[in-house]
């Protein structure tokens, strides 16, 4: 019964959460959209935690979608001993990396008062989050080895039921309850997306790649014909 | 040809008495809220001095502006910044960012302290209080102005980047104490045809109105991802802690657009600033950064179109402009001081963003005194047998190579020629006022100015004795066609000046 309520029924409330209310502060409150960059207060700490922090965290995000995306492939690609051990302890490294940010992140934000106080509540209940998701992870990895490949035959079909809308919780059920608890977190934070910073993921600036340089915007487009940049 | 009109200025530094009312005026209308303390929008600076922030001119430090890099012998443009991927890769840490120990860190004082301090042996005193901490600053090491009036030492001006190119002697010369001169400069935004901080932004939310040339940072879609700061060679783009959003000055458009002048220049106590419209041609941009150092300032003056030129006033209209406009550029004081009369310069051409504020830059003082018959005479002016103020070019206490690496490029003949006109117009006019300068010596002096009786006394007449009318030409921008039936007058009226309904703060 707990299993359905945190597995299945939690996650919707979670997605439901983050497009509801993501969507509707993005046409209410759009000035509230930034990555709260505190570089401009503190910088020398600011490199040696966030760096880390988000080249971790994105790298091993995409791998988890990837392996989500297209389970048959990372199959395929996990099923060589070699690149699994490769992949393992890139992935370890890359853990590591995440929590040695974050972990840089929150002394700094506790310790440099100018930072701290640009900090909110929410702030801290997301930081926290942040670094037990990632230390949970790495705990995962290193206890449970293989993750890479028993990720797409337990997590990857429970996620891909919940997308089908036909929720299925018999393939983690049986999983050791640290695995249930970065499974939990993982939904915890898309809970928390639309209330926090964490909103910036969904601003990447991709079309900066080929936008033109310069920008300008007219208010009643003038002349009969030309091009307007 | 792509015709567009630009609000422009000029600020006429002979005039500037460093009174700081423009940044007073600023300050108490845009930057007076949390997060926005530090931020001058309009600041002046003593020069020599390193300025705000700290050394904002060094580009090796902060990379601001565009460089230009030689491809098969043609010259091209480049973001000094970073390439675009370089953007994404730096979006983590922009390791160019100022931080806000190169401006200051704001504070108040604990004022409460004064009325609500317990009975006591000694007066109570009002502890400085940072207004990002909230706890108290023990020493204040730095401050707006810090180094105004050269800041009491040698120190800061030591440090000005324009002194490159100097010899030891002639800075010695500088920070000599009977001979220290220094000068001010009222720095805004430049309101930059080719921006860096709108071509810095990964975001795309800085943009250039069409209209105007007012360039805005549209408070919605910026994210804090602060490259405009750096990619703004002037600095002029600030990082508002508190709301995670950049922010700049913006002209004051709501005021121009109801034809007053930006609250700087109307507040200016010594009438150094002019406002007015200028006609380029925007399809030639590219060409007018993409030539050596030496000639910027001439390519710049070239892309800048004459508003009498019916070809030109043509071609306006073919882009929409209107007459009103047309005519607001005719009449534009700055047209005159910079493509006419070639007088104002663009401060630092070398960063490329071809800004549209121009300077008059100020007379140098000169050694001089007064002689036995009553006349003022240069120190050594008559071994060259030159009027007593036309060879005070060379006498200069601030050498012309300071001014050129300032407002030229390091083109110092540029530089010559402005000083000579200014020199000609002065001795033009005191033969007018005065009469003891010989026909002779006038004639030589307009002919080494390059100017003529005429064009004297209309320059004259405009550094000295302008109305308010003739100082600003404020291009009527028909807000009551091109925006008011857009939006909601309601809606409008309860804007909190950044189009936004909403105060500019933290909310999430």
């Amino acid at each position: 019964m707990l299993d359905t309520v945190l597995f299945v029924v939690f996650p919707y409330v979670a997605v439901a959460l983050a497009v509801a209310v993501g969507l509707l502060r993005y046409y209410k409150d759009r000035f509230s959209f930034s990555s709260q960059s505190s570089e401009f207060l503190e910088k020398r700490e600011l490199f040696w935690g966030s760096v880390p922090w988000h080249y971790g965290v994105v790298i091993i995000l995409i791998a988890h979608l990837l392996a989500f995306l297209f389970p048959g492939l990372w199959g395929a690609l996990v099923a060589d001993p070699i690149r699994l051990y490769t992949l393992e302890i890139i992935g370890l490294a890359l853990a590591l990396l995440t929590i040695v940010g974050m972990v840089m992140l929150i002394a700094r934000r506790i310790q440099r008062p100018r930072v701290f106080s640009v900090t909110t509540t929410l702030d801290w209940v997301l930081l926290v989050t942040l670094l037990a998701q990632v230390v949970l992870g790495f705990w995962v990895a290193l206890m449970f080895r293989w993750g890479s490949d028993w990720y797409i035959r337990t997590a990857v079909p429970w996620l891909r039921s919940l997308v089908l809308l036909q929720p299925d919780i018999r393939f983690i059920t049986a999983l050791p309850w640290i695995v249930k608890l970065h499974m939990l977190g993982g939904f915890v934070l898309v809970a928390l997306f639309p209330f926090t910073r964490l909103v910036h993921i969904f601003t990447v600036p991709v079309t900066y790649l080929w936008r033109p340089y310069q920008v300008v915007i007219w208010n009643r487009r003038p002349g009969p014909s030309g091009r307007r940049s | 040809m792509d015709i567009r009109a630009q609000a422009s200025m000029v600020f006429h530094l002979d005039k500037c008495i460093g009174c700081h009312t423009c940044s007073l005026a600023c300050k108490n209308i845009w930057t007076d809220r949390k997060g926005a303390e530090y931020m001058w929008w309009n600041n002046v600076e003593t020069k020599p001095g390193t300025g705000y922030p700290t050394l904002w001119e060094d580009q090796d430090k902060y990379r601001g502006g565009w460089d230009v890099v030689n491809e098969g012998g043609q010259l091209r443009p480049k973001l000094k910044l970073q390439g675009r991927f370089g953007a994404l890769a730096n979006i983590f840490y922009n390791p160019y960012l100022p931080s806000v120990d190169d401006y200051y860190e704001p504070w108040t004082y604990d004022y409460a302290n004064l009325l609500d301090a317990p009975e006591s042996d000694d007066q109570p005193t009002a502890r400085a209080v940072s207004q990002i901490t909230g706890k108290y600053i023990d020493t204040i090491e730095a401050g707006p102005n810090w180094d105004d009036d050269l800041g009491g030492s040698t120190i800061y001006a030591a440090n000005d980047p324009n002194l490159a190119g100097l010899s030891e002697e002639e800075r010695a010369e500088l920070a000599e104490i009977q001979r220290v001169a220094f000068f001010y400069l009222p720095r805004i935004c430049n309101h930059c045809l080719n921006a860096g901080c709108v071509a810095a932004c990964p975001a795309g939310a800085i943009y250039k109105r069409g209209e105007d040339g007012i360039v805005l940072i549209s408070q919605e879609k910026c994210r804090g991802w602060r490259m405009c700061i750096s990619g703004c060679p002037y600095k002029k783009v600030y990082y508002n802690w508190h709301t995670g959003k950049s922010e700049k000055c913006i002209l004051c458009y709501p005021r121009v657009e109801s034809g007053q002048p930006p609250a700087c220049f109307h507040s200016c106590v010594g009438r150094i600033r002019y406002f007015g419209v200028l006609l380029y041609d925007a399809d030639r941009i590219t060409e007018a950064i993409s030539v050596p150092n030496q000639n910027l300032v001439e390519a710049h003056r070239s892309i800048i179109q004459d508003p009498f030129d019916p070809a030109i006033i043509r071609a306006a209209r073919d882009r929409g402009i209107s007459d009103a406009m047309i005519d607001a550029a005719q009449k534009s004081p700055v047209y005159k001081f910079v493509k006419l009369w070639k007088l104002g310069l663009p401060l630092h051409a070398e960063f490329r963003t071809l800004p549209m504020l121009f300077y008059v830059p100020p007379m140098l003082p000169v050694l001089a005194r007064v002689t036995r018959e009553g006349r003022y005479e240069v120190a050594g002016a008559a071994d060259n047998s030159l009027a007593p103020l036309l060879s005070s070019l060379d006498k200069a206490r601030v050498p012309i190579r300071y001014m050129a690496n300032l407002f030229a490029a390091g083109n110092e003949e540029i530089v010559a020629e402005v000083y000579r006109k200014l020199i000609a117009v002065r001795l033009y006019n005191r033969a007018q006022q005065v009469g003891d300068v010989s026909a002779d010596e006038m004639q030589r002096a307009l002919e080494t100015g390059r100017t003529t009786a005429e064009e004297a006394a209309a320059i004259f007449r405009l550094t000295s004795r302008p109305t308010y009318q003739e100082r600003f030409v404020i291009p009527p921008i028909h807000r009551e066609e091109a925006i008011a039936q857009t939006i909601d007058p309601y809606k409008e009226r309860s804007e909190t000046g950044f189009g936004l309904t909403e105060a500019p703060s933290r909310r999430w």
